[in-house]
């Protein structure tokens, strides 16, 4: 495990790799491996990219990765892609796109699977992503299909979030409102070359300033539940709107296109989260959320060990047929020593 | 915590090397690989030796499958693994290739680190077998 780090730390390319591997499969160490990264974290700008599928994300982090490393930056990428519910088995299909910046070793470009990990994507995301900062990436991508509250919680581990909406039909925009446009910090109207392209741009504005308005409004009613985590992020999220009003950028991601514009869109924001403490704020947050993750994840792990020792959890299904106890009981019989060993402990 | 640990999924790079066009067989075994559970990463078309090593090494696969059906294979295929050498990731990769590769040419690739080769009319079945059955054991 000391080599593994020390490797990533010295540059070694396979040595990243088979770290965010161990980070993906959950391997025995991997805590550890996480744990000792996190002290050589917190240089890299962590950008998200997410959209409907087909936006041309890839298209984009590809150009993105290109301008970087044309300036001189260092980038590392992780794309996110759907696996199958039925066979669990997947075709990662983001690499294909990485065509103007394949064969440079220093785009660290890694394809991820999103096979259910009982929420835990997020985290294993979040933990890849140390391991690139740690390594020493300037910038660092993730790119993931805008689609659900796992992609949305992936994507807001970045300290930038540049949503992609495709010109079209006003429904476009319209579906955004489902929680994506939340969390965007730009909105690209990639694939501006196609027709329908400042319609969309025009529709994005206007969500924008309704969004405003309706923020200032929210706020004085969420005084008193501040103590509630979704509040408290909530909160966060508006406050941001004083110094930060989501920017319209259009790109043609195939030709490059707009491109710089967004670069410096980005490059705007991870100032403006620096100047105005926001960044600093937003990070507090997402480590409260990890710590609360984790937790979430271990308490689980404990029960389900607890389970496990009993003979599994099908000796008591039957018996909750049969009405010889219920739900209720069985999760309090679980839960009860684990209960104790905790009290003792806190008493003693 | 180990608990699911043992949940390792079997991940593949189906590459298509050089000036070879032919990718039916490619997007054949990218599919078949799929279905059998496996994460399969495509490379696309007219990937350079160097490229193929790039990817097989930032994405840490267990399996690099390689399609050729040039005739170019043998002077490809050591390139590929040299290069994986270099990054030390051949050791623990398995690598299959597949297309059209004589009968002749079959010994010296496999000498060299091929640890099997598949052509026309190959099952995907033998394939997906062989691959669950050599894949490399890492920790
Ligand atoms: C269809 C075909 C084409 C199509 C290709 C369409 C496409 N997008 O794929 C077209 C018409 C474009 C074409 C063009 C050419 N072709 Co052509 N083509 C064929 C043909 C008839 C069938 C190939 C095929 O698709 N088979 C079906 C797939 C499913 O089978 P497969 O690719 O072999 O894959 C199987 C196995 O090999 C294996 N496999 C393959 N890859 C992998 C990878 C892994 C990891 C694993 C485990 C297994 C595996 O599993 C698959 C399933 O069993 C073959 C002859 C033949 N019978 O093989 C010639 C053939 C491959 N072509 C040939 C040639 C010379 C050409 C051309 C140069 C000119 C020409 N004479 O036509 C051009 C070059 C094109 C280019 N840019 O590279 C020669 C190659 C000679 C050689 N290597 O020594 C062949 C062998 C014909 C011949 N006998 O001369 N071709
Ligand atoms: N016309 C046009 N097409 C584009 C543009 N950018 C990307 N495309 C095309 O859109 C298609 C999808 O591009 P990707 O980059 O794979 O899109 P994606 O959002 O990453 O797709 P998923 O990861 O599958 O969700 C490709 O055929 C691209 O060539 C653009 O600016 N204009
Ligand atoms: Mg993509």
């Amino acid at each position: 495990m000391g080599d593994l780090i020390d490797d990533l730390l010295a540059g070694k390319h396979r040595a990243l790799a088979r770290a965010i591997t161990k980070i993906e499969n959950r391997s025995p160490g991997y805590r550890d491996l996480v744990s000792d990264l996190y002290q050589h974290t917190g240089d890299a700008d962590v950008i998200g990219i997410t959209g409907s599928p087909g936006a041309g994300k890839s298209t984009l982090v590809d150009k993105l990765a290109k301008t970087y490393r044309d300036e001189g930056l260092t980038v590392g990428v992780i794309a996110i892609d759907p696996s199958s519910p039925f066979t669990g088995g997947s075709v990662l299909g983001d690499r294909i796109r990485m065509a103007s910046v394949s064969g440079d070793m220093d785009v660290f470009f890694r394809s991820m699977s999103a096979r259910g990990s009982l929420g835990g994507l997020s985290t294993a995301t979040a933990d890849a992503v140390k391991a690139l900062d740690a390594f020493g990436k300037d910038k660092v991508i993730v790119e993931t299909v805008g689609a659900g509250q796992n992609e949305i919680d992936i994507v807001k581990t970045a300290d930038t979030v540049a949503v992609l909406v495709p010109p079209g039909s006003g429904d476009d925009v319209q579906m955004l409102k489902a929680g994506i446009l939340e969390i965007g910090d730009v909105f690209v109207v990639n694939k501006a070359d196609l027709p329908g392209s400042d319609r969309t741009v025009m529709e994005l504005r206007e969500m924008i300033d309704t969004r405003n308005d309706y923020t200032q409004t929210a706020e004085h009613h969420d005084a008193d539940a501040a103590s509630e985590a979704a509040a408290v992020e909530a909160m966060a999220r508006e406050t941001d709107d004083e110094g930060w009003t989501p920017q319209v950028v259009e790109t043609v991601a195939e030709d490059g296109t707009g491109v710089e514009g967004l670069i410096e869109t980005l490059a705007n924001h991870a100032t403006y989260l620096e100047e105005s403490g926001k960044g600093e704020e937003r990070a507090r947050q997402r480590y409260a959320e990890e710590i609360r993750t984790l937790l979430r994840e271990d308490v689980n792990q404990l029960v389900a060990g607890e389970l496990r020792s009993r003979g599994g959890i099908d000796e008591y299904v039957e018996r909750v047929l049969d009405r010889e106890t219920d739900p209720y009981a069985v999760a309090d019989e679980l839960v009860a020593p684990i209960e104790d060993c905790v009290e003792a402990e806190r008493d003693g | 915590m180990s608990a699911d640990a043992d949940q390792r999924t079997i991940r593949c790079l189906v590459a298509k090397v050089g000036l070879d066009g032919h990718d039916r067989g490619a997007h054949v075994i990218a599919r078949a690989f799929r279905d059998a559970g496996f994460e399969v990463i495509y490379s696309g078309l007219h990937r350079s030796p160097d490229e193929v090593v790039q990817a097989a090494v930032q994405e840490d696969v267990d399996v690099l499958g390689i399609s050729i059906l040039s005739g170019a294979h043998n002077t490809l295929v050591p390139k590929i693994l040299e290069g994986l050498d270099e990054y030390d990731a051949l050791d623990d990769t398995l690598v299959v290739v597949g297309g059209i590769i004589p009968e002749d040419d079959r010994p010296e690739l496999k000498e060299a680190g091929v640890g099997g080769i598949f052509g026309p009319g190959a099952s995907m079945e033998e394939a997906v077998e062989f691959v669950r059955e050599n894949a490399p054991q890492r920790d």
